[in-house]
């Protein structure tokens, strides 16, 4: 396996990478200038498109196709979101990208909000990031007083302000409408679609949401050009004719049972095998992998047997897993139970849901409680059906809720106990001996409380 | 016109109509169960209770090509083509999944529950849940908190429909309530020192599909079963609010807004909502009662005591009384009915046929109050106060006010006066009533006792706004005709009947009749002539010859 040089993590290591001086005296900020200076807003919007630019925030949409969804000859204003509300358990990318190398997402940003003609954008930072926030900040800072923002930045006519806004720790504010009720101020509920955001999105206004490592990689495009970006990564497949392809560098976030964890850029179609051995050092203390997340805890899991399926926008979904979501990689060894890693899986996505949908809000806290009681010894067989009726019934594909967190509560559960159905039949007959094999219905009022 | 098929049936709609896929199912015949969506709210399609199939037939080949999952029939709206499939075994699956979802954590206390019998998640549960019960899950208790002076939170019956929310922000404009907390935890509540205190507020708990909203004057007063109600009208002010006043053997237990588009939407205010109270209060005038002019001049007739009088020797009584008086005034009360005013007015020019005809006392409390979601609550606290100008035009007696009357009285044009009122509130202090002290006869016609009363020869009872039949007219000119929700109180005649029976006409007092009686003499009231629709007319509105 031939070496890649990052790209995106230039910065990384670089003493005061993050300053303004570091990022120009690595090349930044020169294409803008000159975009600026000689192109139309539709050309970068063309060459993100060409690109074959796939957003890095988890549904790995076309970006340039999204920015196309904006209503033409709008009065204004136009509004880019940039989500770094990064709470997919396992990722870090953007974290490291806005602490490493602000100023190469603000030249994103800027170079995403001309093409779509905005001129306001904000950032949604998580609660948990204040070091990205101070960094961002001073970035920003550095760029007002350099011209690169405000007011007709460098003499092109075309103005941009930057604001950060804050999040308050919710995993639901980083679904776009989520995060755009919680940037107006609201209770971060996601909102029915249509409309999309593009046509009514923050403030009503036509608005694009786009992923910090999405920015990074605009801005790397216009530095390195459109070839450079195809040259990496997996083509389209001929065959199919919805598979616009994975392109470009993507950020890993290798985290679990290996040896090396961190944040590693590579080709998108790396396998995750080849993640872990290469980048992660294997697995650790010797032990053998029995599973990983490939993309984030909602998009499923892979078994071992399935390591060597490619981590590009298609790969994951061949093995039954969701999709590539935000490329963070969690490794479980061989001592993990699977029931513990799914009751993990159900309480974190118990805790999250919004509340908004009666199939998610319920759904998910039933299936809590129903792994709580098989790790305390009392499940029954049944409760796998019907854990994976729950699974196969909640979320935004079969039309029981406005968002895709119920998707994401789902996967995990299917994967889980599909892919490992025995290793669930058995914990469940040993430590519950007695009553594995009931199926009577539960009887359903015991206590009912006066007032 | 465009075409929605629903379950094969195809409806036409309006070319302009923007209707959703619960409301043009709705046309069908079908109902698509809901929770969260209120025609007089915004759509949040977060319950999932309405989840159906749908597709739309292409207009050229006639093929149909449906959306390959559930969608929220409150979300979608429809146009030529769409097809509605409301009863498909994924619907119906999807249905028993929501209704079991909601049960998981709902303390079902329906035998201590108010809402029991009118309940939705009980009806939809009966309809479209599952038998038996999967989740192996207690559920909670009910926990119940205040979250305003009239209304009770039952928090563990909540469903999370925000509909409450929606209300208090989008049409109270007062946005008292909130979720708080997440996921299976979330719960309705107010901001600590913000209590859920506005006067549109008792509406929340009719948006309430469940027990979680209850109103403290309602709660464990009557089982809903036990009641009936009838179509009527608020009397409360001079908007007229379409209502429906539930009762059981006479006695009110609650009223609730009755849709009506062209006046109160889906909302009632709770001044309206809670002002039925006076109906049964102890202190109401029971009988009609006389007694001997004499004491004084000046100094009324406070030394005699009334004596009780038969109804059928008022009639005569009161007409000779009057006759013999000489020359009289009427106040024609804003609380009576037009047909009632029209008879009042028949019955003074039958006895003179020069009598000084006016509107009667016109309460006012402050201003109209409007709220953001377009409901006013009228400063005017009286129901008819057009319809009667209007009776009184059709006697020659237009523009004529209680202050007029007042002025000829002291005037001393006037022998005697006969003063409706029927009044929830006080309306008149002494010196106001003093003006009526030197008058040979005084007919007082009133639900409570006033300062007038001292003055008297005839006190007599009104009846109360649920205890009348006929139509008031709003402010905005809406006829509305009820019939009488409830009987009055023992001995009480209906101010109708006694002028009825007043003008010697046969039978039982038919307001219907006096209804296109007076539609046929008076232009103005053309428009109420026949038929009524439940929503009332315009009275402007003419009938075209």
């Amino acid at each position: 396996m031939t070496p890649f040089k990052p790209v995106l993590l230039e910065a990384v290591g670089v003493p005061e990478g993050y300053t303004l001086a570091s990022y120009r005296s690595r090349g930044g900020y020169a294409p803008l200038e000159k975009i600026l200076r000689e192109k139309q807003p539709l050309d970068v919007v063309e060459m993100v498109k060409s690109s074959g630019l796939r957003g890095r925030g988890g549904a790995g949409f076309s970006t340039g196709l999204k920015w196309t969804f904006l209503p033409k000859d709008h009065p204004g204003p136009i509004y880019l979101c940039v989500n770094a509300d990064e709470s997919e358990p396992g990722t870090f990318n953007n974290r490291l990208l806005m602490e490493d190398d602000p100023h190469q997402v603000i030249e994103g940003i800027i170079l995403s909000s001309f093409a779509t003609r905005a001129t306001t954008a904000y950032i949604y930072v998580r609660y948990e990031y204040p070091e990205s926030w101070k960094r961002l900040q001073a970035a920003i800072d550095e760029c007002y007083a350099a011209g690169l923002l405000g007011k007709n930045i460098l003499g092109s006519g075309f103005s941009l302000d930057i604001y950060l806004h804050r999040g308050a720790a919710a995993y639901i504010c980083g679904e776009e409408t989520g995060l755009i009720e919680s940037l107006e101020g609201k209770r971060a509920w996601p909102r029915i679609k249509p409309p999309f955001p593009a046509i009514e999105g923050v403030f009503r206004k036509p608005t694009v949401v786009n992923n910090i490592e999405t920015m990074a990689c605009v801005a790397q495009i216009a530095r390195r050009g459109v070839e450079w970006f195809k040259s990496i990564g997996v083509p389209a497949n001929p065959n199919n004719p919805r598979d616009p392809g994975s392109y470009g560098p993507k950020l890993y976030c290798l985290s679990g049972h290996v040896e090396k964890p961190g944040c590693y850029e590579a080709p998108l179609g790396i396998t995750l095998r080849e993640l872990v051995d290469h980048y992660g050092g294997g697995v650790w203390k010797g032990r053998k992998a029995k599973a990983a997340i490939p993309g984030g805890i909602s998009m499923g899991l892979f078994t071992e047997a399935e390591f060597d399926t490619p981590l590009d926008f298609a790969g994951p979904g061949r093995v039954g897993c969701l999709g590539l979501g935000t490329a963070a990689v969690v490794v479980l060894d061989e001592t993990v139970r699977m029931v513990d890693f799914l009751y993990n899986s159900c309480r974190f996505f118990a805790h999250e849901s919004c509340g908004q949908c009666t199939p998610c809000r319920e759904g998910t806290s039933w299936s809590l409680r129903m792994l709580e009681r098989i790790r305390a010894g009392k499940g029954r067989l049944k409760d796998l059906d019907l854990l994976l009726e729950l699974g196969n019934t909640m979320g935004m594909m079969p039309g029981s809720t406005i968002c895709g967190l119920a998707d994401g509560a789902a996967w995990p559960i299917k994967n889980a106990i599909n892919k490992f159905r025995d290793e669930f039949e058995d914990t469940i007959k040993r430590t519950n001996p007695e009553g594995w094999m009931v199926t009577d219905p539960v009887p359903a009022l015991a206590i009912v409380g006066a007032h | 016109m465009p075409v929605v098929i629903v379950d094969g049936q195809e409806i036409e709609i309006g070319a302009d109509e923007r209707l959703n896929c619960i409301e043009a199912a709705r046309r069908a015949g079908k109902e698509i169960p809901h929770y969260c969506w209120h025609p007089g709210l915004s759509v949040v399609a977060s319950c999932r209770m309405c989840l159906i199939e749908t597709g739309q037939r292409d207009a050229a080949t006639g093929k149909v090509s449906m959306v390959p999952k559930l969608v929220p029939g409150c979300q979608t709206p429809v146009k030529d083509g769409t097809v509605i499939v409301t009863e498909s075994e994924t619907v119906k699956e999807s249905r028993a999944r929501v209704e079991e979802a909601l049960l998981i954590d709902h303390p079902i206390d329906c035998p201590i529950c108010d809402k029991a019998g009118e309940c939705l998640l009980q009806d939809y549960h009966f309809e479209h849940g599952q038998p038996e019960r999967r989740a192996d899950l207690h559920p909670f208790t009910s926990r119940k908190r205040d979250v305003g002076p009239t209304i009770s939170l039952f928090v563990d019956r909540c469903i999370m429909c925000t509909r409450c929310v929606r209300f208090t922000r989008e049409v109270s404009g007062t946005g008292e309530l909130m979720v708080t907390n997440r996921g299976a935890k979330e719960e309705i509540d107010v901001f600590p020192g913000f209590p859920l205190d506005n006067k549109l507020a008792g509406n929340v708990v009719d948006l309430c599909p469940v027990g979680a909203l209850g109103d403290k004057d309602f709660l464990y007063s009557q089982r809903v079963w036990f009641m009936k109600r009838e179509a009527n009208v608020c009397g409360g002010c001079a908007a007229g609010c379409s209502i429906w006043t539930e009762q059981n053997q006479d006695t009110v237990y609650r009223l609730k807004p009755r849709e009506n588009p062209h006046v109160n939407t889906w909302w009632m205010c709770d001044d309206g909502r809670y002002g039925w109270h006076h109906l049964h209060d102890e202190s109401r005038i029971l009988d009609a009662q006389h007694r001997a002019a004499g004491g004084g001049e000046g100094n009324g007739h406070a030394e005699t005591a009334f004596q009780p009088v038969e109804w059928a020797d008022v009639v005569t009584r009161l007409r000779a009384d009057l006759e013999k008086a000489g020359r009289l005034a009427v106040a024609v009360s804003p609380m009576l009915t037009v047909e009632e005013a029209w008879l009042l007015c028949g019955v003074a020019r039958s006895i003179d046929s020069s009598a000084f005809l006016a509107l009667g006392y016109v309460p006012v409390e402050g201003n109209d109050e409007s709220f953001p979601g377009g409901f006013t609550i009228r400063g005017e606290k009286c129901p008819n106060r057009k319809g009667v100008e209007e009776v009184l035009a059709a006697f020659g007696a237009s523009g004529k006010t209680w202050c007029d009357l007042v002025a000829h009285i002291a005037a001393g044009h006037a022998d005697a006066a006969w003063i409706t009122a029927g009044y929830p509130k006080a309306w008149i202090d002494e010196p106001a009533a003093a003006a009526f002290a030197g008058l040979c006869c005084l007919v007082v016609q009133d639900l409570f006792d006033s300062p007038l009363m001292a003055h008297a020869t005839w006190r007599l009872p009104a009846a109360g706004f649920a205890e009348r039949a006929g139509t008031w007219v709003n402010i905005a000119h809406r006829a509305q005709s009820f019939r009488q929700a409830i009987r009055p109180p023992a001995g009480v005649w209906p101010e109708g009947r006694l002028f009825w029976n007043m003008l010697g006409r046969r039978g039982l007092y038919n307001p219907t009749a006096v209804r296109n009686e007076v539609a046929e003499s008076s232009a103005a009231f053309a428009a109420i002539g026949g038929e009524m629709p439940a929503t009332g007319v315009d009275l402007r509105v003419r009938q075209l010859a």
